[in-house]
């Protein structure tokens, strides 16, 4: 597929249905569509890691990573997420863009077996923070690292960078920031006293896997 | 569900399962819904699966083609066999159905084309 045009990319994905009633202890919200159309592009136009790939969604909640990702080409798709109500809302917004190169998987993804070795080719996920359970960032990654031939992209809160980093080198992986961002998270979080917060993240990229 | 799926799912996370793969297969609906046929992508894709598994898969549910038991050299240049391929891993969704664990019979349901891999925290 030639490759879409990020404008009009991210006009689609603005279609996309997030959460119904977002799970805070699954730290449950959607990658904002310019923020999702973005990263998609970066990672198809500066490394093509998409484009006629078997790709994987950690944590894929609506799906706004997997429909981006079909639409630059993947060849297929993997969404797992542990959660009912999610990927019932992620299989609506697949059928309503009548994608069909994909699968989704309810599963926690600590508890992913190791037959998934190796079988993708890039892993692309926005997993939760940790915010509400300690370490659930870095199980993800180290998942998605074992299930990726090639390469790993994830979201993680700027003042994580460092801590992430010193994981990337113990591992003996190569580890680079390649876009920082900023996420005004919504009403999601009830106990903010403000109706938004905005924070800052950062892209990472993992490679030489 | 596909058999590409199909091809990486175990049930090990459960108490006292060794390998827990393949998982046996129960189908009540399939669903099949045509893609773009890659050439090079699905012979990418053959090295990595586990070919027995997925050719016994792919006959219990009929859609097997002439998907041989044993892969032949020389398969990146076979365009018959590639398309059977593409067919029988990625436009061949399971939509209801169970997968079983070999070793305890635990059932995991498939519904809406979607497996449930969620196991109880005593299972474990
Ligand atoms: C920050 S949201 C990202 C959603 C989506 N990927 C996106 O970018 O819009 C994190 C997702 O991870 C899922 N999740 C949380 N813990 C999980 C676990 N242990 N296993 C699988 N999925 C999990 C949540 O249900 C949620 O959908």
């Amino acid at each position: 597929m030639a490759c879409m045009k990020l404008k009009k990319l991210e006009q689609i994905l603005q279609e996309v249905d997030s959460f119904d009633t977002p799970k805070i202890k699954l730290e449950q919200y959607m990658t904002p569509p310019n923020i999702a159309a973005c990263i998609l592009f970066a990672i198809q136009s500066s490394f093509d890691d998409i484009d006629n790939k078997i790709i994987a969604d950690l944590g894929c909640g609506s799906g706004i990573l997997s429909i981006g990702s079909i639409l630059l080409g993947a060849a297929f798709c993997s969404g797992f997420d542990i959660d009912h109500d999610a990927l019932n809302i992620c299989l609506k917004n697949l059928k309503q863009f009548q994608l069909s190169s994909y699968d989704l998987i309810q599963c926690d993804i600590s508890y992913l077996s190791d037959t998934f070795y190796k079988r993708y080719d890039t892993v692309i996920m926005n997993p939760p923070f940790g915010t509400n359970k300690k370490g659930i960032d870095i199980e993800f990654l180290k998942v998605a690292i074992n299930m990726s031939k090639h390469s790993v992209y994830s979201l993680h809160k700027t003042n994580t960078r460092e801590y992430i980093s010193s994981k990337a080198r113990s591992w003996r992986i190569k580890n680079e920031v390649i876009a920082e961002l900023r996420f005004d998270l919504p009403h999601t979080y009830k106990f903010h006293t403000k109706k938004s917060v905005d924070i800052a993240v950062d892209l990472h990229r993992f490679s030489q896997l | 569900m596909k058999l590409v799926t199909h091809n990486m799912l175990t049930s090990k996370c459960l108490k006292g399962v060794n390998t827990g793969y393949p998982l046996k297969l129960v189908v009540k609906e399939i669903r099949v819904q045509s893609s773009d046929f890659n050439k090079e992508f699905i012979s990418k894709m053959i090295p990595r699966l586990d070919w027995a598994v997925f050719v016994v898969a792919a006959k219990q549910i009929g859609h097997a083609g002439n998907l041989p038991d044993q892969l032949l050299p020389d398969y990146e240049n076979n365009e018959e066999l590639l398309k059977d391929v593409h067919h029988a891993l990625f436009e061949v969704d399971i939509y209801e159905g169970e997968l079983i664990c070999p070793e305890t019979n635990r059932k995991f349901q498939i519904s809406e084309g979607i497996p449930n891999m969620l196991v109880k925290e005593n299972e474990l």
